[in-house]
């Protein structure tokens, strides 16, 4: 048995381990909050105090004039939004229909070739041609310089997504597929009526990681986007933040009067502007991402 | 199937029986040949026609003439990469940095998840790690944002704390050396609640009863920790190493070309492969020496992947790749 001071000390150990666990998930907590409080609290901030005194985390004085702004002239935002949008739903959905469909062929096991194409997909992941040319293949073969497909095509598939799919199909039970082939369905039907209703559990998971990149899309954009107006969100940001001069990127055209500008607050209010339907959707989806994050990281 | 490995034991006929047994799994998969051809396409335009391309690597290149057409130099643009030092240097960054992410994000995120499966209060514990795993789902540009935010000279935040206590302001962007310590925290920041996530998963998989059986042995709460909480993570932990290891030459352009940009006074301590490879391209300097540079770094990713994967094999045969 147990002594009775060996549990005293074993209760001050567990007191004080416990302390110290909700001491540092505490302060890691607030460290990993505290931007974005710093971003929204400076973005309510006036242009005045801002460049007298800098950013601040408790402003003297709230305003929403950059808000207002923002609002005012919204012709830049909704345009990137728009885009953003548009690439975010396209991407998803394609690249869902084309990943669960190849998933599913390559879970079928009466296809012979299944790893042959698994390794054709795999193999890329391990050997790429490098920036350089593919770079030189999407503007001078593909002529894709200019056109929002360039900041489509390249996310549309990734093999690991492809095998997180077609592991997932392979939790369905193969008798479903053999009766539905008894009662004559082809392989596509099979796919469409079948398999894809009873994989929304992963498509949710991938579908909600595939947009997620393309929301977050600006890598693409910065390397093939010239055009203004097809600017997504997070590269007109991009771009706000690193120009001191931001009123052609916000104006485009319309006159004002430059130093009423509120410059500083207008970038941060950009910035909550972009990440807001992310944190607003967060709660909602993470059920999702969580999964996403064990199962891939488990085995691709 | 049985006839078709009866014939290939004729070496004649082998690849004439290679092209019979394709065409009569076409003809009895149709269907899904077909549904395969979109991925096909995809992964043969935007994967494996680059592949060639990575021969510009070897060639004087000249626009008019095209890849193909410009002179063959051998590999004199990866000697001249070694003679002036950037191979090095960048290869060297890489490296450091990729290390450096490896070794303290991992014990961040053991550490974190340790602590935070250690919470008894359930709200507590769900709220504190969907604030932890949030920075995952910002993009590396809203990083640079909170960076401005934070390190600009007029108006940032921690040189508006350092006027306000009469210090003197820092020019963050002129300091290469402290750089070093941003991007790392950054990472940290951007990137514990994902592996967190990944070890907590592991840790919710330990038998209570293991813990139960500790505890009537008289073990402290440290010494269970010690003695089965951090051997139960010690698989989850060497995969993930391993792999990281594998991708070390794999630098996250994201998150480096967003916070230093196109400032070339931090190019010393910041600059990665992949950086380098981009300016080559943007910047126009020269597009053979970006690529050789890429064909370097694509040649040794596959290598070490290979080589963990190689280790994985004989260690844990289940977890290898392939």
């Amino acid at each position: 048995m147990i002594s009775n001071s060996k549990t005293a000390s074993r209760d001050f150990s567990e007191i004080l381990l416990k302390f110290i666990c909700y001491f540092c998930v505490t302060i890691f907590t607030l460290v990993c909050l505290f931007p974005f409080v710093l971003m929204v609290m400076s973005s309510f901030m006036t242009e005045k105090e801002i460049i007298t005194e800098g950013f601040k985390l408790i402003p003297k004085q709230l305003t929403t004039a950059a808000y207002k702004f923002l609002f005012q002239n919204p012709k830049a935002i909704i345009n990137a939004y728009s885009v953003t949008i548009l690439i975010t739903v396209v991407g998803t959905t394609v690249g869902l229909f084309l990943m669960s469909m190849t998933g599913y062929v390559l879970n079928r096991k009466d296809f012979k070739y299944r790893n042959f194409f698994a390794f054709f997909m795999y193999f890329t992941t391990l050997f790429s041609g490098g920036l350089i040319p593919t770079y030189i293949l999407m503007v001078k073969v593909l002529h894709l310089k200019d056109n929002i497909l360039a900041m489509i095509l390249p996310g549309l598939m990734s093999p690991w997504s492809v095998f997180l799919m077609r592991n997932f199909m392979k939790s369905i039970p193969d008798s479903l597929y053999e009766s539905a082939t008894i009662d004559g369905a082809g392989g596509f039907r099979i796919y469409w009526q079948i398999y894809l209703p009873l994989s929304i559990p992963s498509l949710a998971t991938v579908g909600l990681f595939q947009a997620l990149g393309y929301w977050n899309e600006w890598y693409n954009a910065m390397l093939y986007i010239e055009s203004a107006n097809k600017f997504p969100l997070q590269y007109l940001l991009q771009k706000m933040v690193n120009q001191a001069n931001i009123q052609q990127l916000i104006l485009r055209g319309i006159t004002i009067d430059v130093t009423q500008l509120p410059t500083q607050s207008i970038k941060m209010a950009t910035a909550v502007v972009a990440i807001g339907p992310i944190i607003l959707l967060y709660p909602f989806v993470q059920r999702y991402f969580i999964t996403g994050l064990t199962l891939g990281a488990v085995k691709g | 199937m049985a006839n078709g490995t009866e014939i290939s034991g004729y070496a004649v006929n082998r690849n004439v029986s290679h092209w019979q047994n394709f065409v009569r799994e076409f003809k009895k998969n149709k269907v899904l040949f077909f549904m395969l051809l979109p991925m096909i396409i995809y992964f043969v335009i935007f994967c494996y026609l680059p592949m060639p391309g990575a021969y510009i690597a070897f060639v004087d290149y000249n626009m008019s003439k095209g890849i193909f057409g410009s002179k063959f130099v051998g590999l004199k643009n990866f000697e001249f990469l070694i003679k002036n030092g950037d191979l090095w240097r960048i290869t060297r960054n890489t490296l450091l940095y990729n290390l450096v992410f490896l070794t303290l994000g991992n014990i961040f995120q053991i550490a974190f998840a340790i602590m935070i499966s250690e919470i008894n209060n359930k709200l507590y514990k769900k709220l504190s790690q969907s604030i932890i795993l949030l920075p995952y789902f910002m993009s590396m540009v809203i990083v640079g944002v909170f960076a401005y935010n934070l390190f600009n000279y007029d108006y940032g935040f921690v040189n508006t704390i350092l006027t306000s206590l009469g210090f003197e302001r820092y020019s963050f962007y002129s300091d290469p050396y402290i750089w070093k310590y941003i991007i790392v925290a950054f990472n940290l920041w951007k990137s514990t609640g994902y592996g967190m996530i990944v070890y907590l998963a592991s840790i919710t998989g330990i038998d209570s009863e293991l813990y139960e059986a500790a505890y009537m042995d008289g073990a402290s709460h440290w010494q269970r920790i010690r003695y089965i909480t951090l051997p139960m993570l010690k698989p989850t932990f060497v995969l993930l190493v391993l792999f990281g290891l594998g991708g070390i030459l794999r630098g996250s352009f994201d998150l480096f070309y967003n916070l230093i940009g196109n400032n070339s006074v931090l190019y010393p301590q910041t600059d990665i492969i992949d950086t380098y490879v981009f300016r080559s391209l943007v910047g126009q300097f020269n597009l053979p020496l970006g690529a050789a540079v890429g064909f370097y770094q694509s040649i040794f990713g596959l290598v070490a992947v290979l080589t963990v994967n190689y280790i994985v094999k004989k260690i844990e045969p289940d977890y290898a790749l392939f």
